[in-house]
């Protein structure tokens, strides 16, 4: 398939804007851009064919069963775009004055309020504009915290080594010494291990439950009692509240401070990358640490300009009042009985890395299988793929080898998890009677595999001109 | 209650019954009995969509839309081309993930390339990252590449939009280094000052707005060279649609491009979501934060897309990588790269230069109002800050007359205008504005 570029015919244009009906101004010659603007120049049936053929080439929740584990990839609803696409939420400038955007701080407001309830916290951010900024932010209001009580001594924070790599990534831009703990046998944290780690110069704990694993941590309420003897906070990474939300809240589990991503749990689209949300609450030692707009008056913190990815909320808002209260908890029961449901349909073939009942989402372990098979979680991943499936995350958490994590979803259909347990039964068999078929995958995709050392060797990062390259 | 559901009651009990168990609550076993909720959430039941539908639309009437926007700061109103609002609504383009899995997703992994080449193009630099954040975490990132075990400090010009400012001090509060804002003189970086903050040595970077927050074009040219004569490295935070008429940061010398790419096809939205942009020269490639996407082949020699370059990045560093983004924005990416296509070489620059004409039309009749003057001199883009009496009243009568007015700010208002305002609404403003003066 061509680059756009490679299409662009100079002179093609289309005509958006009528010639200016005021007179004319001329930028001083030092200030005047000299290099050309070399952007494609198309027509707009150009534009709408390019993009229909690249839009073929991507798989979307739209497209098929979509088990990223950790990434809760549920069905978008249309309303909720439809809703913020509104012209009462479009078109207002983030700096109009209060009076005239009182629908607009209705939407925060009642969105903080539904997910202080969810959560069990007592103040809400809805700045940070991914999960990964609402980590820094949530963790940013540990050491305003600190600070703000002169404890300077508080350096660490810990993280469990099970943990997604934004934790310890977060930690460390917070300006803290990483302590990795090891986790216990079954993927919970090692009670002695925390115990060890602890000391006066512990700033916090960040911790996800259930964990990455799948597996709600029966300990955590000593698990956050034991950090706050010690003097610290607990921060809570809520990629996974789709198993409990309306079921168990961290605010009630011993969490000081949480991030929330709504592109994940409330439903707003992943967009191939963002925009998300990572909305951020805490209880209410932490709300004068929270992040504002310094134009707005604001004279604390700040982590992105204005309020955050607003039209993002109105989304997960509309989701909210969609479900509702009995909605909110039953999505939740209905994740965890899927995610169940297909790690029993699947057992007997690959195994679970812990045979026991799971949350929202479960791993295999294929380290015997390849053993046995020659073929690697990856290879599975990349059969899958000719079966129409995409597949689940691969090789995370880094505690279980030869990792396949999946998370079904509320939202995917008996006969959906009942087909997909088929298929990977059928791998299993394939994997014995032809491994280098699969090793080989996918043979029945947009491309094969990309080779990936190349792209990293030589980077090519950008398209050039033929005369210029 | 609205559900997303497709399982029935009796397909539900079924797949219990399956997996052995007699109730959902079988399934929350591990959750002890202190911290399962035994209540209902108190928030309201779930409606239909046709309810939530009336609901949301009532909430969205309380807000007041102006037809005619006159305020800039950070956040403008252009023009969005109608196909620009189709393309990113596509159903695949929404709903996907980040495109780890580069077999199928070369869809997105080749609209982020093409958006890369175009950012590039546009700032002059060598290459650029898949987006981050906004603008203001563009600058703050940017300011983290620049930091070395040697020099930590990082200056920004007062000049700056205060919302960047905040948030490159609190990324700077996070690694514990030392931010200093260089004073403003006459609406611009006082470059007597920079001279002397730079003279310590210690000055890993420095970061200014063009044009800058009051709308002025800065000497960014002389800048840089200041900057680079005291051994530090200079980044530009720039307007996507000024670049298409004014020098870019490469012809300025700078070594990171950065800027809030929201004017690209984003609506307003009350503050988001927006798009930050970075960009920079081939010697700093490996410090550039965040996503990007590199061109290859696969087992057939076919050219195509992945994620590249991902050593830098936090599911393989952890707590040694640069910085802890994991996404981008992806779709907002993909909304700039459809909208400089659609309007091409020659759209952007007509926008750029219709947002200066408009901008002086209205700078011109305003000042020629009794007790209005221009703040600052020299030369602007597209907005400007104006003195003038009775700011409240002035602001109240536009927006009875549906136009929201300037931003009051500093005593003064700070006027923005785009490609996007006929004349005729210029001239109205002009009316009604010179009523309330009299």
């Amino acid at each position: 398939m061509n680059l756009i570029f490679e299409k662009s015919v100079p002179g093609r244009m289309c005509t958006i804007l009528p010639s200016c009906d005021v007179p004319q101004t001329d930028l001083a010659d030092n200030l005047k851009r000299k290099s050309a603007l070399d952007l494609p120049q198309m027509s707009e049936t150009d534009v709408s064919r390019h993009y229909t053929e690249l839009c073929r080439r991507v798989y979307g929740v739209n497209s098929g069963f979509y088990p990223l584990g950790s990434c809760t990839m549920k069905y978008n609803p249309r309303i909720d775009e439809q809703m913020a696409a509104l012209e009462g939420f479009s078109a207002i400038h983030p700096l109009a004055p209060e009076h005239t955007t009182a629908g607009c701080r209705k939407v925060l407001e009642t969105a903080r309020q539904y997910l202080c309830e969810i959560t069990g916290m007592d103040d809400m951010t809805f700045q940070p504009a991914a999960g990964a900024h609402g980590e820094f932010t949530g963790v940013l209001l540990i050491k305003q915290y600190h600070d703000s009580r002169n404890d300077r001594k508080r350096t660490k924070i810990i993280v469990p080594d099970s943990a997604h790599g934004t934790n310890p990534a977060t930690a460390a831009m917070c300006g803290y010494e990483v302590i990795n703990i090891p986790s216990a046998p079954d993927g919970c944290v090692d009670l002695e291990a925390l115990k060890q780690a602890l000391g006066d110069d512990t700033a916090g704990l960040m911790l996800t439950n259930p964990n990455t694993l799948g597996i709600f941590d029966e300990n955590i309420l000593e698990i956050t009692r034991l950090v706050h003897e010690a003097g610290g906070l607990c921060y809570y990474d809520g990629a996974n509240l789709n198993a409990v939300m309306g079921i168990a809240r961290p605010g009630d589990m011993g969490f000081d401070c949480i991030h929330l991503n709504l592109h994940k749990t409330f439903a707003t689209p992943h967009g191939g990358g963002g925009p998300g949300a990572g909305a951020v609450g805490c209880k209410e030692k932490l709300r004068s640490f929270l992040p504002g707009s310094a134009v707005k008056g604001h004279e604390g913190i700040q982590v992105r300009s204005f309020s955050g990815n607003f039209l993002v909320v109105v989304k997960a808002l509309t989701y909210m009042l969609t479900l509702g209260r009995q909605g909110i908890p039953e999505a939740a029961r209905n994740a965890v009985l899927n995610a169940n449901y297909l790690m029993h349909r699947i057992k007997g073939t690959f195994e679970p890395a812990f045979d026991r009942i799971c949350m929202h989402e479960f791993v295999l372990d294929l380290s015997r299988f390849k053993e046995e098979t020659g073929v690697s979680a990856l290879d599975v991943a990349k059969s899958l793929i000719d079966m129409g499936i995409h597949p689940p995350t691969m090789y995370f958490p880094l505690i279980v080898h030869e990792a396949l994590m999946l998370e079904p979803t509320e939202t995917e259909s008996k006969e959906t998890l009942d087909r997909v347990a088929e298929i990977f039964r059928s791998l299993y068999d394939l994997a014995r009677k032809d491994p280098e078929y699969m090793k080989s995958s996918p043979h029945n995709a947009q491309i094969g595999r990309p080779d990936e050392v190349r792209a990293a060797r030589t980077p090519v990062l950008k398209w050039t001109r033929e005369e210029d390259s | 209650m609205g559900s997303y559901i497709p399982s029935t009651e009796a397909q539900r009990k079924q797949m219990l019954r399956e997996i052995g168990l007699e109730d959902f609550r079988g399934l929350y076993k591990d959750v002890p009995e202190a911290m399962y909720l035994d209540r209902e959430l108190d928030i309201p039941s779930g409606m239909s969509e046709l309810e939530v539908a009336r609901k949301v639309s009532a909430v969205a009437a309380e807000n007041k839309v102006f037809p005619t926007v006159l305020r800039g700061a950070g956040a403008y109103d252009h023009y969005i081309p109608s196909i620009v609002r189709y393309i990113p609504a596509k159903e695949e383009f929404l709903t996907a993930y980040t495109p780890y899995q580069a077999e199928l997703s070369q869809g997105i992994l080749q609209s982020v390339f093409e958006y890369q080449t175009m950012i590039c193009s546009l700032t002059g630099m060598d290459v650029s990252n898949a987006s981050v954040y906004d603008g203001a975490t563009a600058a703050a990132e940017a300011a983290a590449m620049c930091r070395d075990r040697k020099r930590r400090v990082t200056l920004i010009s007062a000049s700056t939009h205060p919302d960047v400012i905040n948030t490159v001090r609190t990324y700077c509060y996070g690694t514990n280094d030392e931010l200093r804002t260089v004073p403003v003189k006459d609406g611009r970086t006082d470059m007597d000052e920079l001279v002397k903050m730079l003279e310590a040595g210690d000055v890993s970077g420095f970061y200014v707005q063009q044009p800058n927050f009051f709308g002025l074009f800065e000497d960014a040219e002389k800048l840089g060279k200041i900057v680079h004569a005291a051994g530090a490295m200079f980044i530009m935070g720039c307007n996507p649609i000024a670049l298409s008429i004014m020098k870019t940061p490469a012809e300025c010398g700078a070594d990171i491009a950065t800027g809030e790419g929201q004017p690209l096809g984003m609506p307003l939205g009350y503050g988001g979501p927006y798009l930050g942009f970075m960009a920079t020269t081939a010697k700093y490639m490996r410090k550039l934060p965040g996503r990007i996407v590199g061109q290859t082949v696969d087992a057939d020699g076919n050219r195509c897309f992945v994620l590249s370059l991902q050593a830098r990045e936090q599911h393989i560093r952890r707590e040694k990588a640069s910085s802890n983004i994991c996404s981008n924005e992806a779709l907002c990416a993909l909304t700039a790269a459809v909208y400089m296509s659609v309007m091409g070489p020659q759209g952007m620059a007509e926008a750029a230069r219709q947002c200066m004409a408009k901008a002086h039309y209205l700078a011109d009749r305003l000042c020629s109002l009794n007790g209005v003057s221009m703040r600052y001199g020299g030369e602007f883009f597209h907005e400007f800050m104006l003195d003038m009496p009775k700011i409240p009243q002035v602001l109240k009568a536009l927006e009875e007359n549906r136009i929201l007015g300037g931003l009051p700010y500093d005593g003064g208002i700070l006027w923005c205008a785009t490609e996007k305002v006929p004349k005729e609404d210029l001239d109205r403003t002009v009316s009604i504005v010179r009523e309330v003066l009299k």
